[in-house]
């Protein structure tokens, strides 16, 4: 099957500084890869560089057999950014039909990944009145439009109670299962347990790329957090 | 480009400004508010029309600046502009989308001024009422576009609001309201020559001292409307789909 991501030799420079330095890296279809790794290794970056919004130095990214930001996967992908990509003026509903129209999804769509989110009792209410967990359901709902084949997750759970996390990763395991691919950041090490692959990033480059059960037997620890120290300790002193 | 989704963005913008009642008080009253302060300020009728005209103007200019260029920074800060950039949204969709919603919210406010102007405090003009609205409105669609190239250059809304003393107030203070512009000096003439506010003051001028449409109206309002094609197109050019 062909891979949904391909990102090979990427290079990216942000405000002066090179913040990826060659990476590559493959995602296979109607799986979820979690991005991890410590803050400021790379990860949203490279997360803009999958939905065309980063100017990239050098390397390529393909999505979906397109390069990444043309045209065409414009309707196939959905992308929510680290702060929640929905207006604090606007209640959940009208939130979701504009993205709707935007995305040539009609409103009954619209209403439908409301329900998905959990946020049925909420969306006659203005996101700015919503908590931080709802807020960042409202934006996922507005990335789920139009079922996208990718979805681009930046920090989805970030800020979420146990509960709530639990239930997100249920349903981002659903809809991987029903063959959308997801990509998923994160730093909360112990999200990586749920996913079917892990980048581990650390300082723009990849210190691992591997499942969740190879890490741990690779760093020979069953605790996740042990884990990622283990192989960004056994990294450096490769280099 | 869509009709559908500068449509949809239209009535986005409009409904997130629904939603916000006093902003919305506030831009249908205070121009009707200073409208009636200006008529006590100067107690003689010649006196009022000179100075009320021009103003109905400049207001919708200032007013849908400030707003524009704070609500496009907020777009751009809040993640929602990045997100819809990544969807089958055309730049031109979100222009038009947001300049449709504010000449809406112009035409309302011009109205409602023009009204005020007119029926309680006797402002008088030689020309027709609907061409100051028609002014105003053009007013309005020009600020929101200069707000619109402006946000790009502000990283927080302490900047943003500040680029109005910047941009706006030169124009005011050139733009023949103060001082006649044939009694300039030369440099600060070509100045006021250069800026889209003086025509549009010297439009409603026009509207006030002749009954027909004159060639200088004409001529006015089209340099109006282009400087506000220009402005859309120099925003245009800062809203870019990939960024560093």
């Amino acid at each position: 099957m062909e891979a949904a991501v391909e990102v090979a030799d990427l290079v990216v420079s942000r405000g002066g500084k090179e913040v990826l330095h060659g990476l590559s890296a493959t995602v296979s279809q109607s799986s979820v890869t979690g991005l991890l790794g410590p803050s400021g290794g790379g990860k949203t970056t490279l997360m803009r560089c999958l939905v065309g919004v980063q100017i990239v130095t050098g390397g390529s990214v393909r999505v979906l057999g397109e390069p990444a930001g043309s045209v065409a996967l414009r309707k196939r992908v959905g992308y929510v950014t680290q702060s929640p990509s929905v207006y604090a003026d606007l209640t959940v509903r009208e939130n979701a039909r504009y993205f709707s129209s935007v995305l040539g999804a009609g409103d009954t769509t619209a209403d439908q990944v409301i329900v998905d989110v959990g946020l049925k009792e909420q969306s006659s209410q203005l996101v700015s009145t919503l908590s931080g967990g709802q807020r960042a359901r409202a934006s996922l709902a507005c990335a789920l439009l139009g079922e996208p084949e990718l979805l681009i997750l930046d920090e989805p759970t970030v800020g979420l109670d146990p509960v709530l996390r639990e239930e997100l990763w249920e349903m981002f395991a659903a809809l991987a299962a029903a063959g959308t691919t997801i990509v998923v950041s994160s730093h909360v090490m112990d999200e990586a347990g749920r996913c079917d692959r892990i980048l581990l990033l650390r300082e723009g480059n990849l210190v691992a790329d591997d499942t969740p059960d190879a890490l741990r037997r690779a760093a020979g620890t069953e605790d996740l957090d042990q884990m990622f120290l283990t192989l960004i300790r056994q990294r450096a002193e490769v280099a | 480009m869509s009709p559908t989704i500068t449509w949809a963005t239209a009535k986005r913008v409009l409904t997130q400004l629904s939603h916000d009642h006093r902003t919305v008080a506030m831009l249908v009253l205070v121009p009707s508010l200073l409208m009636v302060l200006l008529r006590f300020v100067f107690d003689e009728d010649e006196i009022f029309d000179r100075i009320a005209l021009p103003l109905l103007g400049v207001f919708p200019l200032i007013i849908m600046f400030l707003v524009t260029s704070v609500a496009m920074l907020r777009e751009r800060t809040s993640g929602t502009l990045e997100r819809l950039l990544t969807t089958p949204l055309h730049k031109l969709d979100l222009l038009l989308g947001y300049g449709i919603a504010f000449a809406l919210a112009a035409a309302l406010q011009a109205g409602v001024a023009t009204a005020t102007a007119y029926l309680l405090l006797g402002m008088n003009t030689q020309g027709a009422w609907g061409w100051v609205v028609g002014v105003a409105v053009s007013n309005a669609v020009l600020g929101m576009a200069l707000g619109l190239f402006v946000s790009a250059f502000a990283r927080s809304e302490f900047q943003a609001v500040q680029f109005m003393p910047l941009i706006v107030l030169p124009q005011l203070l050139t733009c023949g309201l103060l001082i006649a512009r044939d009694q300039m000096a030369g440099w600060l003439g070509a100045i006021s020559n250069a800026l889209p506010m003086s025509y549009a003051v010297e439009a409603l001028q026009e509207i006030g001292e002749q009954a027909e449409v004159t060639g200088t109206l004409v001529r006015d309002l089209t340099v109006v409307l282009g400087a506000t094609v220009i402005a859309l197109a120099l925003g245009a050019l800062t809203l870019r789909r990939r960024s560093g």
